[in-house]
């Protein structure tokens, strides 16, 4: 496994997200995150979003949860989901606050958030975790069980939930506002 | 006159897209280990060594590298001496595609209609298809799986001659770092310059299945792919954006013939999951 070459500390986290083990996660941290999540893209916001506006109700309970960006391939025969990693966040961005404020706590995505996700984030003590983009087949080993929860209709971007055993993430905004794509490509800039 | 059937094109296609999505070309792994190498960041270590064993089981379980199995690209060499039998071209190919995606339980990502309905056409077709008539009685197919985290962060620019050198080397790298994570670095950068706008991105597109790191035979864009790689490795983004000295792995150049009154130039940006295939028939 790649995890033997590399030997730094990773932190094993639970969902639902306890807000004490959130406070004390920072930017740069490495994690592995146990539970359930919930995979939801574009056109499943998008969802979240009609049902918001005529004051209806969810089809998943946000409070501590982690929404994961991203819509699987096919799960082959014999496999517990089909290849998934993270699509990029910022086309989630405009329907985010209002998430993080029903208690939505986690984010696994990839790439930079606008001003008002970050300001939500902190507002609210979440967290953004980026998983490595492209690296599907390897995330796809941490997930062991693959079920629809809404929106069948949109195939891939359906609303998944997926039972994850040790997936691999990094903390990139914590919840002081820290954002490590901020912050580190600087000590590398010449 | 050579006589091709439509079937034959369809076994073909599939066979590249299925190979693509799974495996990714060994110059390109070559390339990744290298990076792993030179990375100074431990981050960006981590995130090479996630990459590369990501590639290893994807082409041990023939599994997608990547769940965006991407909008399928296909430029077409057609010899002129080819009669086509059997069927229609366009749809022998878009079969191919069709087929691959389908058996290879990859991804459909393709939208009917950009705005309004945005329903999934579920076959990952239409096809993208640029052909070119060119001697001979064969027929070359150069494929791509592109995804679109890094199409979406391309751009083009009508640049003025006075520009020169210095503007698109300003324009290349300018792209590149606005684009930050999001096309998921290590990149492959395409450049294409010259022709008109449409063209310039299509030689830009073109440039990205090049053999990694090969240099443009002329050897003064052989230096400009140098220096814009060199800028661009200096802006610190890093694999997976979060810092370090990789930021791409190649950059590509393409020129062509253009107006004088310009410089069409155009960046295609392509993620490390650089996924294409060429096959002859």
């Amino acid at each position: 496994m790649w995890k033997v070459f590399f030997m730094r500390n990773i932190i094993k986290i639970t969902v639902p997200l306890d807000i004490k083990e959130i406070v004390n996660l920072r930017a740069g941290d490495f994690v592995n995150i146990t539970g359930n999540i919930y995979a939801a893209r574009d056109a499943a916001h998008k969802r979240f979003f009609e049902l918001i506006e005529k004051g209806k109700k969810l089809p998943i309970e946000l409070k501590g949860q982690i929404i994961f960006y991203a819509g699987p391939t096919p799960t082959k025969p014999g496999h517990s989901c089909g290849s998934v990693g993270p699509t990029t966040s910022y086309r989630m961005d405009p329907y985010t606050p209002e998430l993080l404020e029903r208690g939505l706590k986690g984010m696994i995505g990839k790439g930079l958030r606008s001003k008002e996700v970050m300001k939500s984030i902190k507002k609210n003590k979440a967290i953004y975790f980026v998983a490595i983009g492209g690296a599907a087949a390897l995330i796809a080993e941490s997930i062991k069980k693959s079920e629809v929860v809404a929106y069948k209709d949109l195939g891939a971007e359906a609303v998944f939930r997926f039972y994850v055993k040790d997936f691999p993430a990094i903390v990139v905004i914590d919840s002081t506002g820290n954002n490590l794509y901020e912050t580190e490509p600087l000590k590398y800039m010449k | 006159m050579r006589e091709i059937k439509a079937n034959q094109i369809t076994d073909k296609i599939k066979e590249l897209f299925l190979k693509a999505n799974f495996c990714i070309n060994p110059d390109l792994m070559q390339r990744l280990e290298k990076a792993l190498k030179e990375e100074s960041s431990t981050i960006g270590k981590y995130v090479l060594q996630m990459i590369i064993e990501n590639n290893k089981i994807a082409s041990r379980e023939e599994m997608p590298i990547c769940q965006d199995t991407g909008l399928a690209v296909v430029f077409v060499d057609v010899g002129q001496e080819v009669h086509l039998v059997g069927g229609d071209f366009a749809k022998a190919v878009n079969r191919g595609v069709k087929e691959a995606y389908k058996e290879g339980y990859l991804r459909k990502s393709v939208v009917d209609d950009p705005v309004f309905e945005r329903k999934n056409t579920k076959t990952n077709t239409p096809a993208i298809i640029y052909t070119d008539i060119v001697p001979g009685d064969k027929i070359k197919f150069m494929i791509m799986a592109k995804g679109f985290g890094s199409e979406n962060m391309s751009a083009i620019a009508m640049l003025k001659p006075a520009d020169g050198e210095k503007g698109i080397v300003d324009f290349v790298v300018e792209t590149v770092k606005k684009a930050g994570p999001n096309p998921c670095p290590p990149t492959i950068i395409g450049v294409g310059i010259g022709g008109t706008i449409g063209k310039a991105m299509v030689i830009a597109k073109k440039a990205i299945i090049r053999k990694i790191g090969q240099s443009n035979k002329n050897s003064k864009y052989a230096t400009l792919e140098k220096e814009i790689l060199t800028k661009i490795n200096n802006l610190g983004i890093g694999p997976a954006g979060l810092g370090g000295n990789i930021t791409s792995l190649a950059v590509h150049i393409d020129y062509l013939p253009t107006h004088i009154a310009g410089i069409p130039v155009a960046v295609n940006v392509c993620c490390h999951a650089d996924r294409h295939n060429e096959g002859i028939i």
